[in-house]
């Protein structure tokens, strides 16, 4: 994360904590990664319900995807609240 | 077993009863919603256009929401999949999926800048990120452009439910489009006379209606016409037979070889689009906080869930042999979904399920159409034609702008391969997508030229618009007739929006460099690095946006 500028007047950004803002880039990145190598998932087998594969698999991302970007949500959340800023 | 049915292309005296009944209902909402939480009146262009800005979680949540349960979902995905398959339809899912962490990164950041300097559009922050007017430009223009396909589609949709509850028909022209006309004049009555706050209001309604038929439609259907493990089969027969017009398989019951790019490039270019458009920022900033975005980021993949299942529904009509026939005696693939319905269900609840779909094509077209006009106003008008106009005449040439964003619509739908609805999104998705670079990586560095993300810009739209302009149709002939092309390098079908973006991208990053090593200046930056992370609860944060800083609580609403 940037920095804002050092001047007692103008506000500056509190740094976060790295670490975890990088944990939360990569919960980000994963399901785009995931949906994105369609080879990984154009199949038809195995079936669930009669389903087939291709098509459940990608209704069960939408479960991973959301909490996933939750974590993210709590993660960079944390990441800002443990470098110092007061929390109102 | 269920037999074949055959189309009923007659009137549906019941079923347009409840469609109509409904309607009014909605529309009686609308006009009084111009009250819900009023903040000056509908003659400042705030109010009319942005509803004063102080919506929480949960009214974000369903104004987001109708961005996505447009007539794209329920008309034209579930027509592409009946039609043609996956690739053409199914795609949608990993869109609506990845949607939510690409905006989950730079949303937050677009937020924050805006409250601290009040911008209300992408060409606005453009404008103080580099006090640029000529890129300011090229952003509402493309805004303003890629908004009517987008609005086209969703007349596409009220028109099909309309025609299978028998509106119209007839020999001459002006009965034949009847659908379409009442279509427009509805949505333009609407938008025109109740601004941002209705359709918030609305989308309510909207979205118990819809997940009313949702619910009973998925439970019900796939029982009564064989299960789903039938009605795949029925799909893949249907998919694997060779096609009359093309002498190829009809389309793609999964992506096979030379089918993963399009299926990826699709996914990915709209979701990229997607909160480009006036209307996803317009919403996305009428949130009360820079949280709120993200929070919502987590629970609105529920509507993808949806969607998928509502894909789905394109595949449970082949089962059912549903014969979609238009008006005109032509065979017509967006009609698909509302004749399932009419012939499925009785004909009281075809009349509610018409309704959820009209109404649900309704909202997103009013709020497009809003978003469009504000655009145009702020950063086309203001700032180019008439830089002293008053609130009231601001607000009067939004509201003549969210007309003729429809009328230009309307002339899309005319011109255009109404059989592919889905079409026309992709097309506004071509366009939109290029102002991405400025305005998303804008939020991150000023590294980037205004002059090289201009011309990177203008080359990926000339490309864009050119490489769709020669997609021809095989079966009507007409150009614009889909939006997948040849990848240079990669060799597969992808998504010409994508491609485009790639080639915007290596044009600025190239003149960037150019422009960068021979100094030319690169404007004057008027935002600060702490204005990215400026929070509701930051008292630097503008108030401009609404008069009482305290109704900016997400909890308010």
């Amino acid at each position: 994360m940037t920095s804002g500028s050092e001047n007692g007047t103008t506000p500056v950004v509190v740094p976060a904590n790295k670490f975890m803002l990088a944990a939360a880039g990569v919960l980000l990145l994963i399901p785009v990664v995931a949906l994105m190598w369609v080879g990984s998932y154009a199949k038809v087998d195995p079936r669930l319900w009669g389903i087939p594969f291709f098509f459940w698999y990608q209704f069960v991302w939408v479960f991973l995807c959301s909490a996933m970007t939750y974590s993210a949500h709590r993660l960079v959340l944390a990441a800002r609240h443990q470098s110092g800023k007061v929390q109102k | 077993m269920i037999s074949v049915m055959a189309a009923d292309t007659g009137v549906n005296g019941v079923a347009l009863a409840v469609l109509i009944i409904l309607f009014l209902v909605v529309t009686v909402l609308g006009f009084s919603a111009a009250r819900f939480r009023r903040g000056d009146n509908l003659d400042s262009l705030d109010e009319w256009g942005l509803g004063g800005r102080r919506f929480g979680t949960w009214v974000t949540w369903f104004l987001l929401g109708g961005d996505l349960y447009t007539a794209y979902t329920f008309v034209a995905v579930p027509a592409a999949m009946f039609a043609t398959g996956s690739v053409a339809g199914f795609f949608a899912v990993p869109y609506t999926i990845v949607l939510y962490p690409i905006i989950f990164v730079f949303m937050a950041r677009l937020w924050s800048v805006s409250h601290r300097h009040g911008y209300v559009t992408s060409a606005d922050f453009v404008r103080g990120r580099y006090g640029s007017r000529e890129l300011s430009l090229a952003i509402a223009v493309t805004g303003f452009l890629a908004t009517m396909p987008y609005i086209a589609l969703q007349l596409v949709g009220i028109q099909a439910v309309l025609e299978v509850a028998g509106v119209g028909g007839g020999d001459n022209w002006l009965a034949a489009d009847l659908p379409l006309l009442v279509a427009f004049v509805i949505l333009a009555a609407y938008t025109y006379t109740s601004g941002l706050r209705a359709p918030a209001m609305i989308a309510f309604v909207k979205d118990a209606l819809i997940y009313l038929v949702i619910i009973v439609a998925i439970i019900y259907l796939p029982t009564k016409f064989g299960g789903w493990e039938h009605i795949f089969g029925a799909a893949e027969d249907k998919m694997a037979a060779t096609s009359e017009t093309t002498g190829k398989p009809t389309g793609s019951f999964v992506p096979g070889d030379g089918q993963m790019w399009a299926y990826a490039t699709l996914g990915l270019g709209s979701a990229l689009a997607l909160f480009m458009y006036p209307h996803s920022i317009t919403a996305s900033l009428s949130s009360s906080s820079r949280n709120t975005i993200r929070r919502n980021a987590a629970i609105l993949p529920a509507y993808s869930f949806v969607l998928g299942l509502l894909a789905l529904l394109g595949w449970v009509a082949i089962a059912a042999g549903t014969k979609p026939v238009g008006l005109d005696g032509e065979p017509n693939a967006q009609l698909v979904i509302p004749q399932l319905f009419e012939d499925a269900f009785p004909a009281w609840f075809a009349g509610v399920a018409f309704a959820a779909i009209a109404i649900g094509a309704l909202v997103p077209a009013a709020i497009m159409s809003i978003a469009a006009a504000n655009t145009f106003t702020r950063n086309i008008y203001k700032e180019w034609i008439n830089p002293h106009a008053t609130d009231k005449q601001e607000a009067k040439v939004s509201k003549l702008m969210s007309l003729l964003v429809k009328a230009f619509a309307l002339i899309f739908v005319f011109t255009m391969d109404k059989q592919n609805a889905i079409n026309f999104q992709l097309l506004g998705g071509i366009w939109i997508l290029q102002t991405f670079p400025a305005v998303v990586f804008s939020l991150y560095t000023r590294w980037f030229h205004k002059w090289a993300l201009l011309a990177g810009w203008a080359v990926g739209m000339v490309y864009g618009t050119v490489q769709a302009y020669q997609v021809v149709n095989p079966a009507t002939g007409k150009h614009f007739g889909g939006s997948l092309d040849v990848m240079p390098v990669i060799g597969d079908l992808g998504y010409i929006a994508l491609t485009a973006f790639v080639i915007n991208i290596l044009v600025t990053v190239v003149l960037t460099l150019l422009l960068r090593a021979g100094k030319v200046d690169n404007g004057t930056d008027e935002t600060t690095a702490y204005d990215y992370h400026a929070d509701a609860d930051d008292p630097r944060v503008r108030k401009d946006l609404t008069e009482n800083p305290k109704t900016l609580g997400a909890e308010e609403v």
